[in-house]
């Protein structure tokens, strides 16, 4: 298996109080309550984090990117990916990933990816996302071909990776008079490139057309079986049988040496979800055009106040093992049912977020390091839930075709 | 119940153009807002008994097939061009109201000839000198039109207290077309203070005073571009002046259009 940490990067420093009589945290809500001082701190917490997270035995650390919003500090993922890049020695960089639809230069990443490929010497896993409605607004790209978009850019960077220059793109959204970027990635034919998600259908036809690993966020086990359902009817109608290497799966895992202060710690995983200041507004998380035809009706019903979005409470989702806390040992007694349950070969837990101090991080990070991840990768083994990595698999659909197995670090 | 208009529709571009039309006498055309045409309203009921009125649905917006290939105000102009090309409708006058008076004045600028005369209804279009188009994106449909109204109750009696779920999810196709077209600069050409200079067509430009949507000084700013424009603007009224102050509407551009 490969196991990874993550945390959303909470810039939990501001005024809740301000946050609840707002009635939104993203977007529209004031920076003037950006506390600079307190991000500064957060920002070199979370490195140390990171750092610690590979010292503590992790495979892989994963990052995200958000626009406009507190629950998520980390506006550029290439930015910190470029920090571990130099920083770290031995983990995967796992950006899950750059929101391609918000870039109107798709060229650049493919630049930007390279390099933290090449300074990592090659631990580059490059995933792509659409991006949330709010990235759309917060950059002002059109949500109405976000798909096009994503399809598009993806396309160009695979492009650019993998084809001589210098070429001439004339797209439908992209123009690019010359692209002969002077940086290529380390890792051939190119870097890994998983896709994560939860909601889109659509996204998780796209993954499994493209041979590409699809990283499930958070859903419900029995969510997780009908996605891998649809997943695996998918490949097998393109031409390959996908197996664990294709399957991964997030989730709010909070470790701590007694299972009070675990519990304790957990509950700041509602921060982002609403319970304590609300999240997005229901329109911002969706812009016209963002989903397709079948959204229209719930999403006309949300326009006007008529549906709400409901989270289940904090101890039904323990309950559910919608998230889970404990200490280790408890811990490992839920993965192992999770693991179990769904099979994926890629396993990232999100250990920290809202309010959990660097303390409380750093410990719960040793915990997973050390304890937890040894344990659920015997099971892994056991279950035959061989990462990516350990199959060697190719990393593509395109390449599997052309017979070959793998990406390797040119090394 | 018997009406007096009727439905009809029309292939342009290879998609169908849903429209309504009614009376007798000089073509007419009426541009409908970006939340679509609610419908045969009085302002066009009363239009009828002087000319011939034709209310089409603009393509992509409520029944009117999407042109998947449309990325700009100006190619919606260019079809509604060679719709009243394929109609034989020319020369003829057009009142557009709000996002569709952003329509006419762009076909102003393409074909100035064939318009007998300009109606423009708090029109988008012009980049307001003070303030901004009000953003629909960022608010809720029913919250973005009801800001429209000077007096709320002329919405609820408009779509009604609690629209119906067909007239939501007709709303909502609306705002995918609407953000397809005008998601940015958002409703406006930045071109238009020279271009309309170059417009000969009469034109008149009506303004409640208490438009929320399109500040009153994009009335202005229109009126400076084009070289023979009147401005009116009527009290207690807001952005969706045809159906606040029908009657006032119908009088200013009867006797507009019958000068």
């Amino acid at each position: 298996m490969h196991l990874m940490y993550f945390t959303e990067q909470p810039m939990s420093a501001y005024p809740q109080e301000e946050g609840e009589k707002f009635g939104y945290t993203a977007l529209l809500f004031p920076n003037t309550f950006f506390d600079r001082q307190a991000a500064s701190r957060l920002y070199n917490e979370r490195l140390e984090e990171y750092v610690y997270a590979e010292e503590c035995g992790v495979d892989g650390i994963m990052l995200n990117e958000h626009h406009n919003a507190p629950f998520c500090m980390q506006a550029k993922v290439n930015v910190f990916a470029s920090l571990l890049a130099g920083m770290t020695k031995r983990v995967k960089i796992v950006l899950l990933g750059n929101p391609l639809p918000i870039s109107d230069n798709p060229v650049r990443l493919a630049e930007e990816l390279a390099m933290i490929d090449l300074i990592s010497k090659g631990r580059l896993v490059s995933g792509f996302v659409r991006g949330g409605g709010v990235e759309s607004l917060a950059t002002n790209a059109n949500p109405a071909f976000n798909r096009e978009r994503f399809n598009e850019a993806h396309d160009l960077i695979i492009k650019t990776w993998t084809q001589p220059g210098p070429f001439r793109w004339e797209g439908e959204h992209y123009q690019l008079r010359v692209v002969n970027p002077w940086v290529l990635p380390l890792q051939q034919p190119h870097p890994r490139v998983w896709i994560p998600g939860v909601v889109s259908r659509e996204t998780i036809i796209w993954a499994a057309e493209h041979g590409y690993p699809y990283i499930i966020l958070n859903a419900p086990i029995q969510e997780c079986q009908k996605i891998w359902q649809l997943y695996d009817e998918t490949a097998a109608g393109v031409g390959f049988t996908a197996g664990p290497e294709h399957r991964g799966y997030l989730i709010r895992c909070h470790v701590a040496e007694t299972e009070e202060k675990a519990v304790e710690n957990a509950k700041q995983f509602m921060w982002m979800q609403g319970e304590f200041t609300g999240l997005t507004h229901p329109l911002w998380a969706s812009p016209a055009g963002y989903l397709g035809a079948w959204a229209r009706k719930p999403l006309a019903e949300f326009r006007v106040g008529r549906r709400k979005q409901s989270m289940p409470p904090f101890e039904k989702q323990l309950q559910s093992m919608a998230l889970i806390a404990g200490t280790p040992k408890q811990v490992i007694e839920k993965l192992r049912v999770i693991v179990e349950e769904t099979r994926p070969s890629i396993l990232a837990l999100w250990g920290n977020d809202g309010n959990v101090s660097h303390h409380d991080s750093m410990s719960c990070i040793r915990l997973l390091g050390q304890e937890v991840m040894p344990a659920i990768r015997e099971i892994g083994d056991k279950l035959g839930l061989n990462s990516p990595f350990e199959a060697n698999s190719a990393v593509s659909l395109a390449h599997m075709q052309k017979g070959e197995s793998t990406a390797v670090a040119a090394l | 119940m018997a009406h007096t208009w009727s439905e009809g529709v029309t292939e342009v571009a290879g998609g169908k153009i849903h429209f309504l039309t009614s009376g007798a006498g000089a073509p007419v055309l009426v541009l409908h807002r970006d939340v679509g045409n609610p419908g045969w309203l009085p302002f066009y009921e009363q239009l009828a008994q002087h000319y011939t009125v034709y209310v089409p649905s603009h393509p992509g917006f409520d029944k009117s097939d999407r042109p998947e290939w449309m990325r700009n105000v100006r190619d919606l102009a260019v079809l509604y061009q060679w719709l009243l090309k394929d109609m034989k409708l020319r020369p003829l006058s057009i009142v557009g109201l709000g996002f569709g008076g952003w329509i006419a004045a762009e076909m102003a600028t393409m074909d100035h000839h064939q318009l007998r005369k300009l109606v423009l209804v708090s029109a988008m279009g012009m980049k307001p000198t003070r303030g901004e188009i009000l953003d629909q994106f960022l608010l809720y449909t029913t919250d973005y039109i009801r800001t429209g109204f000077h007096d709320p109750s002329h919405m609820d009696a408009l779509y009604g207290k609690e629209p119906e779920v067909d007239q939501l999810v007709a709303w909502e196709i609306n705002r995918e077309m609407t953000t397809r077209i005008a998601w940015k600069p958002y409703m406006f050409n930045a071109a238009f203070p020279t271009l309309l200079k170059s417009v000969d067509t009469p034109t008149l430009l009506v303004w409640g005073k208490e438009d929320r949507i399109t500040p009153v000084n994009c009335g202005e700013r229109y009126m400076q571009a084009l070289p023979h424009a009147e401005l009116a603007t009527l009290n207690a009224c807001g952005h969706f002046v045809e159906v606040e102050k029908a009657n006032e509407l119908t009088q200013l551009v009867v006797e507009f259009l019958g000068k």
